[in-house]
């Protein structure tokens, strides 16, 4: 089996289908074509840092990282309550967690549409009750609540499956050096849930502050994410250089991200947190 | 005699329906080293978890010092335990882990560090103060977590297996150690192992357990001169075990063959076990012993040579000898009376 | 105490998780076009669905890529991933890059990147660039699923069979490929899902009158509510979760015929 060759079409294809065009997103953002001549240009780029873009940037960034530690705040428990030793017919429980993410992603965030909708359930409900009707399709909120709802297994699997692996025997030895549950989880538990907490965080993060369908399902056709912003020059605007040049800003901030995150993960396994 | 510091009472263990511990009543005495020994599955680790606090019995009673402690929590009891597999933490470095009980303690920094110092002192391993605990060798791993211990100055250590997963030179070193330290520092140890010599070489008092049931408690010599039932005997050392009849008193029939013994006190021509040890055995010239046999293999062992010789009605004897008979030659077996060992019948093992 | 808090907790993020989908599923019976009121049972939602041409020809698109593409990608994948295993290391770690790259870069990024690359090829977008996106995004999922198997394969089982006098050939066909099938299974029920799934890639790969059922959906929604919707999601929802049991059964059932394998 010393046969390396019989990956090489598979290395052509990949250089094809994933390196070249991603060079084609660079040519396209470093370049401008104006009366028939193409020029390089950081216009693009400079134009990303106007107010309005900038503004975009921001709430993407802000609307992804609330989603996150929400996310965190309510999954955290919950891949605890699953690792517990006191819950029966784990799998069960673990697959009943799952299988609303086999639903397509679109339908998910479609269904709260029909939930938040002015006429929607929820509205409904709250007029049968006699409340006033509230305005929750195409808000921030609402936006939130897409994310957090699609995107919250992301954040409890990783850590679940980290604690469901915490050896019994270091909880014990907590235990026996005189730690009480509390600090059991703080000292022993907490700090070796970490890694799976990073990559939660981070898989969550990512598809958060990327996303185009939940924004403009359920903040309106006028909100504006990043994802949005690229859509827009892509498939209306047909500005393929400033929207390669907001591709490209995308990917450094998913770089970023990645490495502050990576380099928490080692903080967090060397102990340094806590 | 020393106080009893841990009483065991009664102690049973149900595990979903099947019973891990029958029963068990032991008392154990202060600075004793007492070592719980049998196969895996004799409900030796059961009964050390019950005493750590990490189970709780489904009935009986746990005594420490006078007082009951069977519902109380881990944290609380005044044991501490050296895990199988050191259990260490592994997202702190060595010193962490070992100041871990210290730190929740609330004990002064200053007297944190020299503890520690004086802790990694005991154990060998001065200036691996930051090493992180993945670093370290599986001897090391060891003594960091006997070290996290033994720092909470506990009247009780616990130790379950403790040296299982190291390579046998090693091991020998860490039980003499291990002896030594408890030793020095006059506290009781209860050991679980189910390696014979092991036990043999460190402890006080051995309590060999099968079957969630206790077999025999005495010191190494008596449980290896004195096993209680065969059990026991083959389970603490190779042991020749055979169907005998006790004719009399000091006259037992095994093998085809009348020998005199030093048992008794069974009933006339009562069914016995009859124990000899292969070492206890001596090779003579075939004419001088009734018991005759031939040399089927010849296995050499370091410091003696294990050989069996299959006797006239097909029993294969395991003889220890340092000198060696070729395979195929014909010999007697000769046994002294003290040698001989008499034990009833254990029906239902 | 505790146990009754944790219960209640995850009645509730269950209650979150479902409400939506479970409401979808109620109100595709429901008579009114409105979301809020009941106004009687009815299936007319999907009568009208499988009337709907539109709707019909995505679900030929979305089956047929999903099949083609997870079918091309498993074995390419599996090629792929048996010569990834025997690369020298640093050859290695470049092309365990390149097969990253797919998977942690933002859909949307893939997605506008193949769509230039296509158009600057002069490739028209429909079904051909449709399904070369799906292959390309699916091959790195078969990779990493086939890859385990291969390092748990005992290095010299190859080499007995060849000992034993078998050609290369019908050493990897009778020796290699049964041990690493749970993985290439893996890999392919994976990137068919996938494939499924995909809604950004094929969103900005694929062009007039070929649709997927995705971007059918996400044209009809961004209309608007619309009760067809529902009864699609009904549908498939159910073939999912049917999907998922006769998967779950299939590997419980491997489990058990390797535990008695192992008592042999």
């Amino acid at each position: 089996m010393k046969k390396g060759w019989i990956s090489y079409p598979y290395i052509l294809w990949m250089i094809i289908f994933t390196i070249v065009p991603l060079l084609l997103v660079m040519y396209y953002g470093f370049t401008k074509t104006e009366n028939g001549t193409t020029v390089l240009t950081p216009d693009n780029f400079i134009r990303v840092m106007e107010p309005t873009y900038l503004k975009v940037l921001w709430r993407s960034v802000l609307l992804a990282l609330v989603s996150t530690v929400v996310c965190f705040i309510i999954g955290y428990p919950v891949a605890m309550i699953l690792a517990g030793r006191d819950i029966s017919r784990k799998s069960t429980l673990v697959l009943l967690f799952v299988i609303p993410m086999w639903m397509n992603f679109l339908l998910r965030t479609y269904a709260w549409m029909t939930l938040l909708d002015r006429k929607g359930l929820i509205n409904t409900l709250l007029g049968a009750l006699g409340l006033p009707q509230l305005n929750l399709l195409y808000t921030d909120f609402a936006v939130i609540l897409g994310m957090v709802y699609n995107f919250l297994p992301f954040m409890v699997l990783p850590i679940y499956s980290v604690l469901r692996k915490i050896d019994r025997s270091l909880i014990e030895a907590a235990e026996d050096l005189g730690s009480d549950t509390v600090t059991v989880f703080r000292k022993v538990i907490f700090p070796l849930s970490l890694p799976g907490v990073v990559s939660g965080i981070t898989m969550v993060f990512m598809p958060a502050v990327t996303t185009f369908i939940i924004s403009k399902l359920l903040g309106g056709s006028q909100y504006m994410l990043i994802g949005n912003l690229i859509e827009d020059q892509f498939m209306r605007v047909y500005d393929w250089n400033f929207g390669s040049a907001v591709s490209i800003i995308m990917m450094l901030l998913i770089l970023l991200s990645m490495g502050v995150m990576a380099r928490y993960d080692k903080e967090g396994t060397g102990g340094g947190l806590f | 005699m020393s106080k009893h510091i841990i009483e065991l009472v009664d102690l049973v263990k149900d595990y979903d329906g099947t019973e891990a511990l029958k029963g068990i009543n032991l008392y154990i005495r202060q600075n004793e080293f007492i070592t719980f020994l049998g196969p895996s599955g004799c409900g030796k680790t059961t009964t050390l978890r019950l005493i750590g606090g990490f189970e709780k019995p489904t009935s009986g009673k746990i005594i420490f010092e006078g007082v009951d402690i069977t519902d109380m929590p881990p944290y609380k009891r005044k044991v501490n335990t050296v895990f199988q597999k050191y259990a260490l933490f592994p997202h702190m470095n060595v010193f962490e882990n070992i100041a871990f009980g210290l730190r929740i303690k609330k004990t002064d920094k200053k007297v944190i560090s020299e503890k520690v110092s004086r802790m990694l002192k005991l154990v060998n391993l001065e200036g691996f103060e930051k090493r992180s605990v993945d670093s370290l060798s599986g001897g090391q791993q060891q003594r960091v977590a006997i070290a996290r211990a033994l720092v909470n100055e506990p009247e009780v250590l616990l130790l379950d297996e403790p040296l299982g997963a190291l390579d046998l030179k090693l091991r020998k070193e860490m039980q003499l150690e291990l002896k030594r330290m408890q030793q020095q520092l006059g506290i009781t140890f209860i050991y679980v192992t189910h390696d014979q010599e092991e036990a043999l070489t460190m402890s006080d008092t051995i309590v060999v357990m099968q079957n969630g049931t206790i077999q025999q408690i005495g010191t190494p010599e008596d449980i290896y001169n004195e096993p209680k039932n065969a059990f026991v005997a083959d389970f603490i050392g190779e042991s020749n075990i055979i169907d005998g009849v006790m004719l009399r008193d000091y006259r037992v029939r095994f093998a085809g063959h009348e020998f005199d013994c030093v048992d008794k006190g069974f009933g006339i021509n009562e069914d016995v076990d009859v124990v000899i040890r292969p070492e206890d055995i001596r090779l003579v010239p075939r004419d001088e012993s009734p018991l005759q046999g031939t040399v089927k293999s010849v296995i050499f062992k370091g410091v003696h040579y294990e050989m069996q010789v299959d006797d006239h009605n097909g029993y294969g004897w395991i003889v220890h000898s340092t000198s060696m008979e070729p395979e195929n030659t014909d010999v007697g077996l000769q046994i002294s009376p003290q040698d001989i060992q008499i034990m009833k019948k254990v029906s239902a093992i | 105490m505790k146990k009754a808090f944790g219960r209640f907790y995850l009645v509730l993020i269950f209650a979150f998780l479902y409400a939506p989908v479970l409401t979808l599923i109620v109100f595709s019976f429901n008579d009114s076009r409105s979301r809020g009121n009941w106004g009687g049972f009815t299936l007319k939602w999907y009568s009208a669905l499988f009337r709907d041409r539109h709707v019909l020809s995505s679900l030929y698109y979305t089956l047929t890529i999903a099949l083609l593409s997870a079918l091309i990608a498993t074995v390419a994948g599996t090629a792929a991933a048996i010569g990834i295993h025997n690369m020298k290391k640093i050859l290695k770690s470049f092309v365990m890059n390149l097969t990253y790259l797919p998977v942690i870069s933002p859909d949307i990024v893939t997605g506008i990147s193949l769509m230039i690359l296509f158009v600057f090829v002069r490739l028209n977008l429909g079904f051909t660039t449709l399904l070369l996106a799906h292959i390309t995004f699916n091959i790195p999922y078969v990779i990493l699923s086939v890859l385990p198997k291969l390092k748990q394969l005992n290095k010299h089982m190859y080499e007995a069979a060849l000992d034993l006098g078998a050609k290369p050939l019908y050493a990897f066909f009778r020796v290699i490929l049964p041990e690493i099938m749970p993985g290439v299974v893996t890999g392919f029920l994976l990137a068919f899902t996938l494939s499924l799934d995909d809604f950004i890639i094929s969103f900005f790969t694929t062009g007039s009158g070929v649709s997927t059922l995705s971007i059918t959906i996400y044209s009809m929604a961004r209309l608007g509510i619309n009760p067809k919707i529902n009864a699609l999601s009904t549908l498939m929802f159910i073939v999912v979760l049917a999907l998922l049991l006769i998967v779950n059964k299939r590997s419980s059932a491997n489990s058990k015929n390797g535990t008695a394998v192992m008592n042999i």
